[in-house]
């Protein structure tokens, strides 16, 4: 079984800190708004499990805050990911997590961008365009394999 | 006859495997019975278990012993004689050789040997028997868990308590001890073991004896265990901890001196291990070790000890913290660490045991050396580079063990390092006199490191000065010549110019040194009362000057704070009385005078910190501070920083310096001499334009005079009542003794501002005392404050709320005949006949009615054209009702009938006799709004919990559970009123008011009730959200609905209305005004996705849809429960779209 992994022995990077933001709302702020940042889209995303490993994304280093660019006035996100080894056959369960838990936990009104980071896996532009498509997305959720994979990933995400 | 066959079946029962286990020991508690009522005696129990144990059946066999011996554990307060004894030893000593029967014979001599001598015990000669059979037939480590236990025991007791009688097994014992511990793994048979070896070094305890020859050999067995590490962490069934097990294992390696050769190097060789625990065992081992060894045989290793400890400091010190949140009085303050703790009380037992030779390694030590010489070039703390950090950190560490732990070892760290320091520093022994008088650091520039050793060395000798007698010693006389210096030095860290302000390190010397210097306890020696007076005079111009310095600010006045707390407990001491003069008389005055420039919120602070130093700093500053609140109140018409000034030292009196002294006791006297004396002042106003304008400062004395009025005995409570009567009396217009009798003219009643000051301040003065106080003229003041409750003046509506509630009832028998009981304070209060003049103005009249009286009440339900006037009565009775609800009167429900009818009033035709003229406003008046929302807060004030006034803190009378009671007699009424209201407007009133009554309610009383309350309560949810500003009760009633649906009593009610209430929240998930309603709403929907799927499946798509929507809100909190509301929601069925 563990000859199977694709990557045996992954490096494992500390979580960072979770920062606490200051959710006081005062009667004056109660009609202020609070866009979505960086660190909400990362908060979302940093906990989704490994596919083959039992680590988030963050403690593998697949993603970080940096990699997520955000513009809440143009709703649009986008996510640079950076598989753990460059022929990684799991970058494409990855993205589609990403995407699944970003559509699940976006308002409708946001554009996806999910991307392999450049140079960092072998088939990039072939993973780019497949995550990108969605009809292909589509597709993929269709089959109950492939849905039950990413509801295992997504879980511990939504604790 | 009948009884042995009842014998048999018990024995039958007992051995035969194939019965259970509680079978088996109900067997043998009957035949344990059977013997402690003599029904039986042991003679003819083993008469008949004679096949038994000698069966050829090695079960059966090995059940009958096991019986026998768990039957003599069972009876061992019944005494046996000696004859027995020894031949049941000698049977169960014969069966350790049976090894199928090993059990039953270990019970057995258990059971036997653990006999106290007064029931008839085991002979030495039996003792040591059993032992020799052990040693001889027992092969430990072959045997079960249990088995081993059991082996262990017995070894254990047999060393325990028949050490004469085995100690001529001698070479044998320690043998067979050594096979029977070797490789045990179980940490309770562990516990056993390493106490076996302890009572094995007690038993042969000379030193070159027969122990020292094996010890290598036991030693070897006890070494593996070192450092104690459990791979497993202990679950359930065995009790042992990591520490219990490391002690025991400790006593072992500290039981005997002939170990040492074997533990010393092992245990250091251990401390350079990487192992955390491994490092803290080692350190404690050694400690306990060389207390047991004792100096002579340690000496040889003290060298290597002292390298590896100064090495395991250099690396487990941290930083330190240079704050003074904590400010302990020892040295300077390092982040816990268990290592670092262990590696100093290592070395303190070191110096303690062998002071020399550890000074002169101190001394001699070449890092030590190498910093005490290159002192000079450690200025600033920045500068000093991370490696030489960390040796001076650990070298003041180490240096201010040495100090406080022995006198020898201070003399001579002083005599060497302390004036080597000074001498490359520049002031050398010769010429320390020179600067004593005065004599500054010439030119010389502050030396951080220098001052950072002297901080550790001199916390050191002040703990050691504490405890020691003898006051000459030489550290004192160095120290007495050197303190002038030493107060320049640290003085000058703290200097602030115009082109230089410290940093923070170097407030934190400069500080701490001044304070420890200032807090050696001695008058004269060694710190002499001139520099301990300098000390004081140098902060306090800190303190007056250099405000602008926060930090140093707030360090200093902390210092200042435990420098007084601690010459405080030397009260008659000289430096007790200078620091009265130089810091208490100084801070006094400081608030007099308006020319310095320290901001008044500093000096307060100031104030109140010196205050805590003791009750007599503390008596004089209240002192100060009340003439300075009389001084400023008497100005404070015709200046307006004297008005602030007020207020800011009234609420420093009423929030700080009260409840300090409520804590620490006693000063009641002054306590009621200040409420008094603010009367005396309320009284003087008349002259003045009045104080009371003002609402922010009236304010401040209504609440400094409640809660001192609040803390104070009946017998002070009643002095300061007799004087604000009289001051009301005679200082106002009211006439108190009229005002039942006489028909009041128009005007009167038209309160002037410092008229109703003085009312209000009387009001909280009333709020806040006791039940027993005596409250002059209270009928007087009932119609007083009816009257002005009228007015809109609310804390007289409390005050009358709180009188009534604090009344003698007449049930209860008042014993004092003057005294007004609650039934004729009601009376009054109810039955007063209030009558209008013509231009409205009210007034009471007590004589016959002349058709046009009205009573209180009638004032609620509307009956004047005065819709103001209806409000304030309202909101009077509400006041009035709650004092009654809090102690369970009857009264209550018809004052809450009222407000309910008040309520459904449109509903209702006229039915009492209504005042003339007024016929033609009255459906109109009937039917507004205004009065009517009042009755709904009414039930708000009926059932919150006020801050102001009756509760604990002003002695009301609470009945137990009134709020329960309240509501499940009012629960009934609202909900036949709502059901049957046909307006609109009343409808939305009743529920507003229902809404309160169910949001200050307890959730356990709801959630009984849940059933019924839920559709009203999602009616009443749906109703506040039109109002922007209900929102608080809004969230209130939010929060109770959330209770029931996670109370599992809530659950089934839920579950039948599962369908309203989502549709009931979903309308809330969008509420605009409230973020927290939101957050909650979502939750509330979390939670009901838990219910089951039958229920809730036909409205997932319509929560899913609401939820969308909040995946956009404009919190983030509120998106936040949003995805996870979705997710609950979108798992609930096993197929799920994308967008789902």
């Amino acid at each position: 079984m563990v000859s199977g992994l694709i990557n045996e022995n992954p490096v494992i990077y500390e979580r960072k800190q979770r920062q606490q933001r200051s959710t006081q709302s005062l009667p004056a702020d109660e009609y202020t708004v609070e866009p979505i940042d960086q660190q909400e889209i990362f908060d979302h995303i940093r906990d989704i499990k490994d596919p083959e490993h039992p680590y988030s994304l963050e403690e593998l280093k697949v993603i970080t805050e940096e990699a997520v660019e955000v513009d809440d006035q143009k709703s649009y996100v986008r996510v640079t990911f950076t598989p753990t080894v460059e022929h990684c056959s799991m970058a494409t369960i990855i993205g589609l997590c990403l995407r699944v838990k970003l559509l699940r936990s976006l308002p409708p009104r946001y554009k996806v961008d999910i991307r392999v980071a450049p140079g960092s896996h072998a088939t990039e532009a072939a993973v780019n365009k497949q995550l990108n498509d969605k009809e292909r997305v589509a597709a993929a959720l269709e089959n109950p394999n492939l849905v039950d994979m990413v509801d295992e990933c997504l879980a511990p995400s939504f604790d | 006859m009948a009884e042995t066959t009842q014998l048999t079946r018990h024995i039958e029962s007992y051995v035969d495997s194939s019965s259970t286990p509680s079978h088996q020991v109900a067997s043998l508690d009957a035949i344990v019975l059977l013997i402690k009522t003599n029904a039986l005696t042991l003679e003819a129990l083993v008469r008949e278990l004679d096949m038994y144990l000698t069966s050829t059946d090695t079960l059966i066999r090995s059940r009958g012993i096991l019986l026998l011996a768990e039957v003599l554990t069972r009876i061992n307060s019944i005494s046996l004689d000696s004859k027995t004894i020894h031949s049941l030893v000698g049977f169960f000593k014969e069966r350790m050789a049976d090894w199928k029967a090993v059990r039953g014979a270990l019970v057995g001599c258990l059971a036997l040997i653990r006999r106290k001598s007064v029931v008839g015990m085991v002979t030495g000669s039996d003792a040591k028997s059993i032992t020799q059979s052990f040693l001889q037939h027992l092969q430990v480590q072959s045997l079960g868990l249990y088995d081993r236990k059991l082996c262990f025991e017995l070894l254990d007791y047999l060393l325990e308590h028949h050490v004469d009688s085995i100690a001529s097994l001698e070479e044998d014992l320690i043998f067979g001890i050594c096979e029977a511990i070797d490789a045990e793994k179980d940490p309770e048979c562990l516990m056993l073991a390493f106490h076996i070896v302890e009572s094995l070094a007690r038993l042969y305890p000379d030193p070159s004896g027969l122990l020292a020859s094996f010890a290598r050999d036991v030693f070897d067995l006890l070494e593996p265990y070192f450092p104690i590490h459990f791979t497993h962490q202990t679950s359930g069934d065995t009790h042992v901890q990591r520490d219990d097990l490391s002690r025991t294992l400790m006593s072992a390696f500290a039981s005997t001196p002939v170990f040492e050769p074997f533990v010393i190097p092992l245990l250091l060789q251990k401390l350079s291990s990487s192992l955390h625990s491994a490092k803290i065992d080692s350190l404690q081992y050694l400690r306990v070790c060389s207390s047991k060894y004792g100096a002579e045989r340690i000496a040889k290793y003290t060298g290597a000890i002292w390298s590896s400890l100064k090495d395991t400091l250099y690396t487990y010190l941290g930083e330190p913290d240079f704050s003074f949140t904590l400010a302990p009085t020892d040295g300077i303050n390092f982040p816990k660490s268990e290592v670092v703790v262990e590696a100093l009380s290592l070395l303190q037992q070191l110096i303690v045991q062998n002071s020399s030779q550890l000074v002169s390694l101190i001394i001699d030590d070449e890092d030590v050396n190498f910093i005490t010489n290159s002192i000079a070039s450690y200025e600033m703390y920045d500068t000093i580079s991370v490696q030489e950090k960390k040796k001076l950190h650990a070298i003041g560490r180490i240096l201010y063990i040495s100090a406080k732990t022995s006198i020898p070892s201070c003399n001579a760290v002083f005599q060497s390092l302390f004036l080597r320091m000074m001498d490359k520093l520049g002031f050398s022994a010769s010429n320390i006199d020179g600067l004593q008088n005065g004599g500054i650091l010439a030119s010389q520039s502050v030396n951080f490191g220098f001052l950072y050793l002297c901080i550790e060395l001199l916390s050191g000798c002040r703990e050691l000065v504490i405890l020691s007698d003898e006051k000459r010693e030489t550290y004192c006389t160095i120290l007495h010549s050197s303190s002038a210096v030493l107060f320049n030095a640290f003085g000058s860290v703290l200097a602030v110019t115009a082109d230089r302000c410290p940093s923070h390190p170097d407030i934190y010397i400069g500080v701490k040194g001044l304070q420890i210097l200032a807090m050696f306890h001695l008058d004269v020696f060694p710190i002499p009362k001139s520099t301990f007076e300098n000390i004081l005079k140098k902060f306090m111009s800190i303190i007056i000057e250099d405000f602008g310095q926060t930090v140093l600010w707030n360090a200093t006045l902390k210092a200042l704070f435990h420098i007084g707390s601690f010459v405080q407990k030397f009260s008659e001491s000289e430096k007790a009385m200078s620091y009265r003069s130089f810091v208490v008389d100084k801070i006094m005055e400081m608030l007099s005078l308006d020319d310095i420039a320290l901001p008044f919120s500093l000096k307060v602070e100031a104030l109140y910190d010196i205050g805590m130093t003791g009750m007599k700093n503390m008596l004089t500053i209240l002192q100060a501070m009340e003439g300075a609140i009389f001084t400023n109140l008497s100005e404070v018409h015709s200046n307006l920083t004297s008005h602030e000034t007020a207020v800011q030292l009234l609420e420093c009196y009423s929030c700080k310096l009260l409840p300090w002294i409520l804590k620490n006791g006693g000063a009641e006297e002054f306590v009621v001499q200040f409420a008094v004396d603010i009367w005396n002042q309320a009284g003087n106003c008349m002259d003045f334009n009045s104080p009371f304008e003002d609402k922010g400062l009236l304010d401040a004395m209504m609440k400094a005079m409640k809660v001192s009025v609040g803390c104070c005995s009946v017998e002070s409570q009643n002095v300061t009542i007799q004087k604000a009567y009289s001051t009301l009396s005679s200082h106002t217009k009211f006439q108190l003794n009229d005002v039942g009798r006489l028909p009041l003219t128009s005007g009167k009643y038209d309160i002037s501002p410092r008229d109703e000051g003085i009312l209000l301040l009387f009001a909280s003065v009333i709020i806040a005392l006791r039940p027993k106080t005596h409250i002059p003229n209270i009928r007087g003041l009932l119609h007083l404050f009816i009257i002005t409750l009228l007015k809109g003046v609310v804390p007289v509506a409390q005050a009358l709320g709180s009188m009534l509630n604090k009344l003698t009832s007449k049930s209860n028998g008042a014993e004092k005949s003057d005294e007004l009981t609650l039934e004729e304070a009601l009376d009054i209060i109810f039955n007063t006949k209030i009558w209008f003049s013509s231009n409205n103005m009210l007034q009471i009249y007590n004589g016959s009615s002349n058709g046009s009286d009205i009573v209180l009440t009638d004032l609620c339900l509307g009956i004047t054209n005065d819709r103001l006037l209806q409000s304030n009565a309202i909101c009077g009775l509400s006041w009035i009702g709650k004092g009654l609800l809090l102690r369970g009167h009857e009264k209550i429900k018809d004052i809450t009938m009222i407000f309910t009818e008040c309520l459904i009033s449109d509903r209702r035709k006229t039915s009492v006799p209504l005042v003339e003229g007024s016929l033609e406003n009255t459906e109109k008046q009937k039917c507004d709004p205004l009065a009517r929302k009042c009755a709904t807060e009414a039930f708000h004030v009926l059932m919150s919990d006020a801050e102001d006034c009756l509760n604990r803190k002003f002695h009301a009378t609470v009945r137990p559970l009134y709020k329960q009671r309240f509501f499940s007699s009012m629960m009934p009424i609202f909900l036949q009123l709502i059901s049957r209201s046909d307006s609109l407007l009343s409808r939305s009133l009743l529920l507003r008011a229902f809404a309160h009554v169910m949001s200050d309610t307890p959730l356990i009383v709801i959630l009984n009730e849940a059933k019924k309350l839920i559709p009203v309560l999602l009616d009443c949810l749906f109703m506040l959200t039109e109002d922007i500003q209900d929102k608080d009760i809004l969230y209130g009633l939010l929060l109770v609905l959330s209770g029931m649906l996670t109370e599992k009593n809530g659950q089934e009610a839920v579950i039948e209305n599962a369908h309203i209430i989502i549709n009931g929240l979903i309308k809330l998930v969008d509420y605009p005004h409230k973020t927290l309603v939101r957050e909650t709403a979502i939750q509330c929907l979390v939670a009901l996705s838990e219910l089951p799927h039958v229920r809730i499946y036909p409205l997932r798509t319509q929560v899913l849809q609401a939820i969308f929507k909040c995946l956009d809100d404009t919190k983030r909190s509120v998106r936040n429960e949003a995805v996870k509301c979705r997710q609950a929601w979108a798992s609930i069925a096993s197929s799920r779209s994308l967008r789902f």
